[in-house]
């Protein structure tokens, strides 16, 4: 009954819309419209993804629920749509952490609400036509606007050091996606006029101009992944933003970069990406184990988190690069675990910082005894950040460790390292915070979560729990599309 | 009526100028207190001559005054566009020129002449037409720059646009003499099929084509050629200076297009100007993006991006085909629409005896005014390309030709000086929004201005959303012209 029903646009427009309704409200005395509001649209906006769950087709190829309408008929651009299974589950996740994000912002920011709420539901809706896009412009055009909002998201709303690091974010992922877009125009003009991922996949190219054109991806990707060494604006970008910045930032907008590799790289310039895939790997294993040893010493929670981001994005990057199906399939997941698990611990670092003020460890210590509900929660999110088998911290690295132990072990051992760093620093941290007596007359006067803070945090845990226990609904959508992806790289597309 | 009728191309023009010295004898006859009677009549005369424009306007190039005039689908649209511009900005002056003892019949008059310049240059189809219509121009620009006659620094920059400006005419000239040394004719079609029938490159025709490239820079205050921009913009009054950025890009743009693309688009002559081209579109990129870093205040700042924009646009024309000229048609369209509402806002936010010209003024307009904050925010975001605005398809299309034209190191280092560029936007939207402000005085602008204001920013986001009508529309008048 709902096939032809354009589900796609309606999860793009649906948030934007609401952001625009929300920004109609206006000032500040209406906040509780505003909030109604957001929360109805972001709401919306998850249900109206959830049938593309349903309607799934798992075992075909290629791309489903295809929306085709011409948008710039002089240069050929088409509104092309169309998911697979690795858009299907990173769309779902940014829905849902919408939804998140709104509840998370319900009390705690006080100024410019509707503004605040309406910058969320725009970026929702950009990235879903991130995820969505099968037209290289109409990509370019959704991952190019998702700046706009998070610049200003960072800049009004977030910490003292806020400027810095709104117009360091800002500069560092435009000039990446600059060269970016010099190489889809070059890529238009030597597909005789088209600007259709399709077309660029059956594409012929020689081998020096597929690796210039990887470079150019590869600037714009691996800044917003970000990997190492050009994560340096990641911790600014996450210390100084708000909760609700810091999450969708590790949740959804860290994933933009790896879906790019999976979506435009990969398939557009596999000889390339065999040819540079030694680099890439190199990059990631120096995120995992170096990026881990520097969490370690971080005395700022969210910095730790921020870092314990870009080691587990290494993860990512590696099992994409390694070219084999666990690897790949390990990438996705880890993908999304890293989206719940990184946003509960930004949320959790939220709650403390709601009540206290203060994001450093040392002005910690003993919550447990007054936040005990929370302590629980923040627990389980810290095991699943370390990899504890059960939570869906583990699926995605086992198999991406899986899949580099087929192609040499010695990747394999150094990405498993990560499995005791990140329990050290996770757990360190854990435990300088939660544990011990009672540090100062602050944490003395905590109060345990309220019923929202424990829906948001509660929700997270369930998924998880659920994705850890049980990850086959996520794995099997994954299957079809990573095969397809893999045809693609392995042929050759020297003319 | 017989005898009329050839003279229909030139109808608009005509109007025009009856209306301005009408407007010129009325406005004796008005006291101060009713001078608002010039300006509705002014603003009559320039929907009229709308009106005129697209009622006359028709397919085929329609020549006159002996093959001196042209009447085609690219000076339509270009004469439209004129229009509207100098409407807008009219409306968004009126405020600001009542306040400093400029809203005056000179001004209005003056603006009239200087528009029927422009109409001159876009339907130029000889060298002198073209020389009229920028001289007639300049000179009411000139004048213009100087009304406000107390003023130092006002009286200082109409100086400098007056000596460089008429040296660019001179050098332009000069160029144009030896033109038709070559080849004795001056009607840029007869130039066009004398130069093809050649053959061999012509030492003197290089010459000459030097000079005029050099007067073309000038006037468009590409680098070297630009000393005069950010002393001329920010000196003038912010009136005058939305004025010169705004509808003379459009002549300047149509003057390019005639001279260079249709007058000397011979092959052989091509590749030369499009070497001279890279050079000035690059220096004015680096130059026009780096400086505007360190200045402070707004109006030199958009001086120096102006001249980071016309490098941008020189990338499209120098492409040297029709993809590469409906770029820069498009390009200059939206560069004039962004223009007309970030100098607007500085109007806007200007009250008597204080201008909101420093980059200071702007903190914490978010607060202040959200609306006019968000407004501007999307024309800065269009200057800097980022989409979903209509800034970053003029970027896309110019690029797309650069590298269609087989330029692709141009392309990247076109990219590399907008990232630049896109730093000094985006600290203006840093100084709105993340800032708290300086200035607590309230915003209320006309309802005109108002409306007008909202309806430049969201065509921002319009365009950058549905591109293809204005981008189909620059594809076709350059087609059916060229």
């Amino acid at each position: 009954m709902l096939l032809g029903f354009p589900l796609l646009s309606l999860a793009i427009w649906i948030p934007i819309l609401a952001g625009v309704l929300v920004l109609a409200t206006g000032p500040d005395r209406n906040a509780p419209a505003a909030r109604l509001i957001a929360l109805a649209g972001s709401v919306l906006g998850f249900v109206v993804t959830l049938p593309l769950y349903a309607r799934f087709d798992p075992l075909a190829s290629g791309f489903q629920f295809e929306e085709l309408a011409p948008w710039i008929e002089s240069f050929n651009v088409n509104y092309h749509l169309g998911i697979d299974g690795v858009s299907l589950l990173l769309i779902l996740l940014n829905s849902f952490t919408t939804v998140l994000v709104v509840l998370a912002g319900w009390e705690v920011i006080r100024t410019r609400i509707a503004q605040y709420l309406a910058a969320f539901l725009f970026l929702s809706g950009f990235m879903n036509g991130v995820f969505s896009a099968l037209d290289a412009l109409l990509f370019y055009v959704f991952f190019e606007a998702t700046l706009i909002p998070m610049f200003i998201i960072i800049g009004v709303w977030g910490g003292p050091n806020r400027v810095y690091a709104a117009v360091k974010f800002f500069l560092y992922t435009l000039m990446g996606s600059l060269l970016l877009l010099v190489a889809l125009i070059y890529l238009y003009n030597v597909s005789d006029g088209s600007f259709s991922l399709l077309d660029y996949y059956q594409l012929p190219l020689p081998l020096t101009a597929q690796i210039l054109i990887f470079i150019a991806f590869f600037m714009s990707f691996a800044v917003k992944v970000p990997m190492w060494p050009l994560h340096t604006w990641l911790p600014d970008a996450h210390v100084e933003a708000p909760t609700g910045g810091s999450v969708v930032l590790a949740a959804i907008m860290l994933k933009l970069g790896a879906y790019g590799f999976i979506r435009l790289s990969l398939p557009i310039v596999p000889d390339a990406s065999h040819a540079l895939a030694g680099v890439v790997i190199a990059l990631s294993l120096i995120a995992v184990v170096y990026i881990g040893l520097v969490a370690l010493v971080q005395a700022d929670m969210k910095k730790l988190i921020a870092y314990s981001s870009i080691s587990h994005m290494g993860f990512v990057t590696l099992g994409i690069f390694i070219f084999n199906a666990h690897g790949m399939e390990g990438a996705v997941i880890q993908m999304i675990s890293h989206g719940f698990i990184s946003g509960a611990l930004f949320l959790c670092v939220g709650v403390l910082y709601d009540r206290v003020h203060s994001r450093m460890i040392a002005d910690y210590g003993g919550v447990v005894n007054t936040m005990p509900v929370f302590a629980a929660l923040f627990m389980l999110f810290a095991m699943a950040n370390s990899g504890l088998p059960g939570t869906s911290g583990f699926v995605g690295e086992f198999m991406v460790i899986v899949g580099a132990v087929k192609v040499n072990f010695w990747y394999a051992a150094a990405a498993a390292t990560t499995l005791v760093f990140g329990a050290a620093y996770t757990l360190w941290m854990y435990k300088r915070v939660i544990f011990g007596a009672v540090a100062n007359r602050h944490v003395a006067a905590l109060s345990d979560l309220g019923a929202r803070e424990f829906l948001v945090l509660g929700l997270l845990a369930l998924a998880v729990l659920v994705m850890g226990v049980w990850p086959n609904p996520f794995a099997e959508v994954l299957h079809a599309s990573v095969n397809d992806l893999l045809n693609h790289v392995t042929q050759s597309k020297l003319p | 009526m017989q005898f009329i009728t050839p003279l229909l191309p030139a109808y608009p023009e005509l109007f025009l100028l009856a209306m301005a010295c009408v407007i010129l004898v009325v406005d004796l006859f008005v006291s101060d207190e009713h001078r608002v009677v010039t300006y509705a009549l002014t603003q009559i005369a320039l929907a009229g001559a709308l009106a005129t424009t697209f009622l006359t306007s028709t397919a085929e190039p329609a020549y006159t005054f002996s093959g001196m005039f042209v009447d085609d689908l690219m000076s339509d649209v270009l004469k439209l566009l004129v229009y509207i511009a100098v409407m807008v900005l009219l409306v968004y002056s009126r405020a600001y020129i009542a306040a400093r003892a400029m809203f005056r019949g000179e001004f209005f008059v003056l603006a009239l002449f200087a528009t029927l310049g422009m109409m001159v240059m876009i339907s130029a189809n000889h060298l002198l037409t073209l020389y009229l219509g920028l001289e007639l121009l300049a000179l009411s620009l000139y004048s213009m720059v100087a009304l406000q006659r107390d003023s130092a620094v006002a009286t200082e920059a109409a100086m400098k646009y007056f000596v460089l400006g008429a040296l660019a005419s001179g050098m332009l000239l000069y160029g144009m003499s030896m033109l038709y040394g070559a080849t004795g004719t001056l009607e840029i079609t007869r130039l066009a099929e004398i130069i093809a029938g050649l053959g061999a490159k012509d030492v003197v025709l290089v010459f000459a084509l030097v000079f005029v490239v050099a007067g073309l820079g000038f006037k468009l205050g590409a680098v070297p050629f630009h000393m005069w921009v950010p002393d001329v913009y920010h000196g003038a009054p912010t009136a005058v200076t939305v004025f010169i950025g705004s509808a003379p890009k459009l002549a300047a743009f149509a003057f390019i297009m005639r001279l260079l693309a249709q007058g000397l688009g011979a092959e052989q002559l091509v590749e030369e100007w499009q070497r001279m081209l890279i050079v000035m579109a690059v220096a004015s990129l680096a130059i026009g993006n780096v400086t505007a870093i360190a200045q402070t205040n707004l109006k030199r700042m958009l001086a120096y991006s102006t001249i980071g924009h016309m490098g941008f646009l020189l990338l499209g024309i120098l492409s040297g085909n029709l993809v590469g000229y409906s770029a820069g048609m498009f390009y200059v369209v939206v560069y004039v629409l962004m223009n007309l509402g970030a100098f607007g806002m500085i109007m806007l936010l200007s009250r008597g005896g204080f201008e909101a010209e420093d980059l200071e003024d702007f903190k914490g307009l978010g607060a202040r005014n959200p609306w006019y904050a968000f407004v501007m925010l999307l024309l800065m975001f269009s200057m800097a390309g980022v989409p979903p605005t209509v800034g970053f398809y003029a970027k896309l299309i110019v690029l797309q030709a650069v590298i269609n034209a087989g330029y692709v190191w141009l392309a990247v280092v076109a990219v590399l000086f907008s990232l630049i560029g896109a730093f000094y936007y985006a600290r203006l939207v840093k100084l709105m929004y993340f800032d708290a402000p300086a200035d607590t005085a309230p915003i209320a602008p006309r309802g005109d201005v108002h409306v007008l204001m909202s309806a430049n920013g969201l065509a921002m986001l319009l365009f950058g959303i549905l591109p293809e009508p204005l981008m189909a529309l620059c594809i076709r008048s350059i087609q059916a012209s060229l």
